[in-house]
C-alpha cells in the first residue's frame, strides 16, 4: 500500500532530514535515549546516554510557500546530566537522559524538565541577540578600565549581536527516587508534575524542589511479594486531578487525586485478559507495558507492550477497543529474543495531532504507522539508503515464514540491534522524528 | 499452561540463562534493575515448573515398570478386604484438607479405583501448570512403595518460615523413592504430582520399611522429614488455597533472587553450570531445579 490516512488523505512519508553522525561505530553517549516536540512543534528535543540535550529548531522563514521543508536544526546543546556515585549504595548514577517534557510556554524563554535515574531538572532556554555595549567603567573585552583616563561619560545601549541560546538549571528535583525513574508528565494545570519510579510516584510543584508529595507507591511490605513495578505514568492532558500508570503486568491504573491523598487505590483498573493459548515462558514478559501515551483529545490512552499497540477508551476497562500487532512475526523467536536481552527493549509510541493514528517502532529501523480511522497499517524503513531528499518511503513488508517474495525481507534477515525505541510526532503537522540507534531521522508528509 | 512443547531441556537452558542474566545485573551500570530482574525472574518461574513437571512426569514414567513389579508381588501377599477401608478413610482425609484450593484440588479428587485418573488438573489460573501423565497405568498399577508428597504449586511461596499463617504449610516437600530409598528434600520446591495416582498406590499399598539417605544442597539446611514407619498415605500438604494464584502473595522470589547476590548465589550459578554439563542421572538435574527453591529464602535486599 502506497499511504495511509491521517483524517482521510493519503498521506506519504517523505525524507527530510537526518542528525548524528554517519559511521557505523557508535559511542555508547551517542545513542538516543529521548524524543519530544515542545506544544508549539517548534521545537525538538532529543537526549543521549551521555546525558546530553541537542534541541533542534525549525525554520520558520518561508513557511506559507507549498513548497517549502520546514528544517530543523540544531538551536542549542546542553550537558543535563553527569554520572554521579551513590557512595552510600556504591552505586553509579547512569547520566542518560530517560525523559524529557516541555513545558507550556508562558514567556519569551523556553522550559523544559528533563530526568535521568535519579534527578530531575528544569532547564530554562533563552536567548539573547542583543548585548549592552559602553560601559564607561569595562572595556568592551570586560577589563576594567583605570578610572583616572576616563575623562567622559556615555549611556551605555544594546546592540544586536550574534544569536546565542543560554541553556541554565533553574531547578534541580533531586533525592525523592530510591528506584529509577522511568516518567515525567507535565500538569495541565501548569503548576505541577509527576515523576515515576519502579515503585513510586511523587507530585511535585515546578517552583519547589525540596519537597514532594507521593501520590502512589506500590512497594509492598515485604519485598519478597513484589510481583510488579510501575512501568509509565502520565497526566491526563485535560483533566489536572486525573492521571494513569502502568504496570509490568500489563495493567493501567487510572487515578483521581482528588479522591484521596495517597492513589494506592485506583479508580479504574484497565486490563485484558491474557489468552490461555499464547501462554508461553516469556508471558509475563511480552505483557509488560513500556509506554502509555492518552490521545490528544483525553478520550482514549495507547499502551505499548512488546508486541502490540492497544488503544483503551478511558470509559471501558475491561478490554481495549483497538489492538494492532507491530510486529507478530516475532512471538516465535521470543526465546533468541530473551537470550540477546532484546526482548526487555521498551518502546514508546505516540498519537499524531487528530489522534487518527499511531506510530510506533520496531527492529531493523523499521517503524509502523497504524491508522485507526482507515484501518490501515504501513511498516517504513529510517535508513540511509532513502536519505535523498524528498525521497518518498517505500512500504517494508516482513515475511514470517514460507516463500519469501520480491521486496520481502525475512525475519531471519532483521537487524535486532537496528531498533526504533523513541519516536515524536509533531503536535499539528505530519512531520515525524524517528530515532535510530545514534540517529535522528525527520520525516514529512509529501506536498505536491 | 504453559506449551510443553518446550520440552524440559530449553527449560533448564533458560534458567542458566535466566541465573546468568541476574548474575550479571549485578555489575551493571546504573545499579540492579527493579523491572528486568522481576521479568527474569517469573521466566525463571516458568521454566522451573515446566523443568519439574516435565522431570517428575519422566521419572514416573521410568518407575512405572518396576513398580507393577514390585506391586504384583506384594498384592498377593495382601488381604484385599482391609486395604479397601483404609484407603477410604485415607482419601477422605486427604482431599478435606484441600476442598479451598480450586486450582490445587482437582490434584487430589478422590479417582475411584476403576475410573480413569485425573489426567489433566485444570488450571484455574494461568499459574498452575497440568500433567498429562498416564496415569491409567498407574491405577491399575498402585505402587504403595512409591510414595511422593506434594506441594503442588501455584506460586511458589517463599517466606514459609516467616509468617505465622504459612507456618503450618509445606514449605518443604520430601520424595522418597523406595526404589533406590533416596530421600530428596526440597526447601520451598515444588513437586506438582499425579496425586490422585499416589492415592490410589496408598491405598493399596503395604507397609514396609524405609531407609533414608540424607541429601544435603549445600547452601541451605534441608530438613529431612521423619518417617517413622511409613505411612502409605501420608497426607500431602499443600499451600494454602490463598497462595494459589494470588496476586499479593504471588512470591516469584524477585526480589530474593536478586537479593542473594551478595549470599553464595554465585554458587548457585556455578552449580548450575556444572550439573548441565553433568545431566547424567535424573536426580542430578532434579537436585539443581530442588536447590532452585532455595532462592525463596526471604533476604531482603531493598
Amino acid at each position: 500500500m502506497a499511504g495511509l490516512g491521517g483524517g482521510g488523505n493519503d498521506v506519504q512519508w517523505c525524507f527530510s532530514q537526518v542528525k548524528g553522525a554517519i559511521d557505523d561505530d557508535v559511542a555508547e553517549a551517542d545513542i538516543i535515549s529521548t524524543v519530544e516536540f515542545n506544544h508549539s512543534g517548534e521545537l525538538l528535543a532529543t537526549g543521549d546516554k551521555g546525558g546530553r540535550v541537542v534541541i533542534f529548531q525549525q525554520e520558520t522563514e518561508n513557511k506559507s510557500q507549498p513548497q517549502y521543508r520546514s528544517e530543523y536544526n540544531v538551536y542549542s546543546t546542553f550537558q543535563s546530566h553527569e554520572p554521579e556515585f551513590d557512595y552510600l549504595k556504591s552505586l553509579e548514577i547512569e547520566e542518560k537522559i530517560n525523559k524529557i517534557r516541555w513545558l507550556p510556554q508562558k514567556n519569551a524563554a523556553q522550559f523544559l524538565l528533563s530526568t535521568n535515574d535519579k534527578t530531575i531538572k528544569l532547564w530554562k532556554i533563552s536567548e539573547r541577540d542583543k548585548r549592552p555595549e559602553g560601559y564607561n567603567l569595562k572595556e568592551e573585552d570586560g577589563r576594567y578600565r583605570d578610572a583616572t583616563t576616563i575623562t567622559t561619560l556615555r549611556v551605555p545601549v544594546f546592540r544586536p549581536m550574534d544569536l546565542m541560546v543560554e541553556a541554565s538549571p533553574r531547578r534541580v528535583f533531586a533525592n525523592a527516587h530510591t528506584y529509577h525513574i522511568n516518567s515525567i508528565s507535565v500538569n495541565s494545570d501548569h503548576e505541577t508534575y509527576l515523576s515515576a519510579d519502579d515503585l513510586r510516584i511523587n507530585l511535585w510543584n515546578q517552583e519547589i524542589t525540596d519537597r514532594s508529595f507521593n501520590i502512589v507507591d506500590i512497594k509492598p511490605a515485604n519485598m519478597e511479594e513484589l510481583t510488579e513495578v510501575i512501568t509509565a505514568a502520565e497526566f491526563h492532558p485535560h483533566q489536572c486531578n486525573t492521571f494513569v500508570y502502568s504496570s509490568s503486568k500489563g495493567t493501567i491504573r487510572l487515578c483521581d487525586m482528588r479522591a484521596s491523598a495517597l492513589c494506592d487505590k485506583h479508580s479504574k483498573l484497565f486490563e485484558e485478559p491474557e489468552d490461555p493459548s499464547n501462554r508461553s515462558f516469556f508471558s509475563e514478559i511480552i505483557s509488560s507495558i513500556s509506554d502509555v501515551k492518552f490521545s490528544h483529545n483525553g478520550r482514549y490512552m495507547m499502551t505499548r507492550d512488546y508486541l502490540s499497540v492497544k488503544i483503551w477508551d478511558i470509559n471501558m476497562e475491561n478490554r481495549p477497543v483497538e489492538t494492532y500487532q507491530v510486529h507478530e512475526y516475532l512471538r516465535s523467536k521470543l526465546c533468541s529474543l530473551y537470550e540477546n536481552d532484546c526482548i526487555f527493549d521498551k518502546f514508546e509510541c505516540c498519537w499524531n495531532g487528530n489522534d487518527s493514528v499511531v506510530m510506533t517502532g520496531s527492529y531493523n529501523n523499521f517503524f509502523r504507522m497504524l491508522d485507526r480511522t482507515q484501518r490501515r497499517d504501513v511498516t517504513l524503513e529510517a535508513s540511509r539508503e532513502s536519505c535523498k531528499p524528498r525521497q518518498v518511503l517505500k512500504p517494508r513488508r516482513v515475511c514470517a515464514g514460507g516463500k519469501r517474495k520480491k521486496d520481502e525481507i525475512s525475519v531471519d534477515s532483521l537487524d535486532f540491534n537496528k531498533k526504533i525505541l523513541h519516536t515524536a510526532w509533531h503536535p499539528q503537522d505530519n512531520i515525524i522524528a524517528v530515532a535510530t540507534t545514534n540517529n535522528l531521522y525527520i520525516f514529512q508528509e509529501k506536498v505536491n | 499452561m504453559i506449551h510443553t512443547m518446550e520440552c524440559a531441556v530449553d527449560a533448564q537452558s533458560l534458567i542458566s540463562i535466566s541465573l546468568r542474566k541476574i548474575h550479571n545485573s549485578r555489575t551493571q551500570r546504573g545499579g540492579i534493575k527493579l523491572h528486568k530482574n522481576l521479568l527474569v525472574s517469573y521466566v525463571l518461574r516458568n521454566a522451573r515448573q515446566v523443568y519439574m513437571n516435565e522431570k517428575y512426569a519422566e521419572i514416573y514414567r521410568m518407575q512405572q515398570y518396576e513398580e507393577v513389579m514390585t506391586v504384583c508381588n506384594e498384592i498377593q501377599e495382601l488381604n484385599p478386604l482391609d486395604l479397601v477401608e483404609d484407603c477410604e478413610e485415607q482419601t477422605v482425609d486427604c482431599c478435606s484438607s484441600m476442598n479451598e484450593s480450586p486450582s490445587l484440588c482437582g490434584a487430589l479428587l478422590p479417582v475411584s479405583h476403576q475410573a480413569s485418573p485425573v489426567q489433566h488438573i485444570q488450571p484455574t489460573s494461568a499459574c498452575s501448570v497440568p500433567i498429562p501423565l498416564q496415569s491409567e497405568e498407574v491405577c491399575k498399577s498402585p505402587d504403595p512403595s512409591f510414595y511422593r508428597s506434594c506441594c503442588a504449586e501455584a506460586y511458589p511461596v517463599s517466606n514459609c518460615d516467616f509468617s505465622p499463617v504459612n507456618s503450618m504449610h509445606c514449605n518443604k516437600t520430601t520424595v522418597l523413592d523406595l526404589d533406590t530409598h533416596v530421600v530428596t528434600t526440597v526447601e520451598s520446591g515444588y513437586l506438582h504430582q499425579d496425586c490422585c495416582a499416589s492415592l490410589q498406590q496408598c491405598c493399596q499399598g503395604a507397609q514396609s520399611p524405609v531407609k533414608k539417605r540424607k541429601l544435603d544442597f549445600g547452601y541451605y539446611v534441608s530438613e529431612i522429614e521423619e518417617v517413622p514407619d511409613f505411612t502409605p498415605c501420608k497426607r500431602a500438604k499443600f499451600e494454602d488455597s490463598s497462595y494459589a494464584c494470588t496476586e499479593p502473595l504471588d512470591t516469584s522470589n524477585i526480589s530474593n533472587l536478586i537479593s542473594i547476590f551478595g549470599s553464595g548465589f554465585t554458587g548457585l550459578v556455578s552449580r548450575q553450570a556444572e550439573l548441565e554439563q553433568a545431566l547424567n542421572g535424573q536426580f542430578c538435574s532434579k537436585q539443581a531445579l530442588a536447590s532452585l527453591g532455595a532462592w525463596t529464602r526471604a533476604i531482603v535486599a531493598f
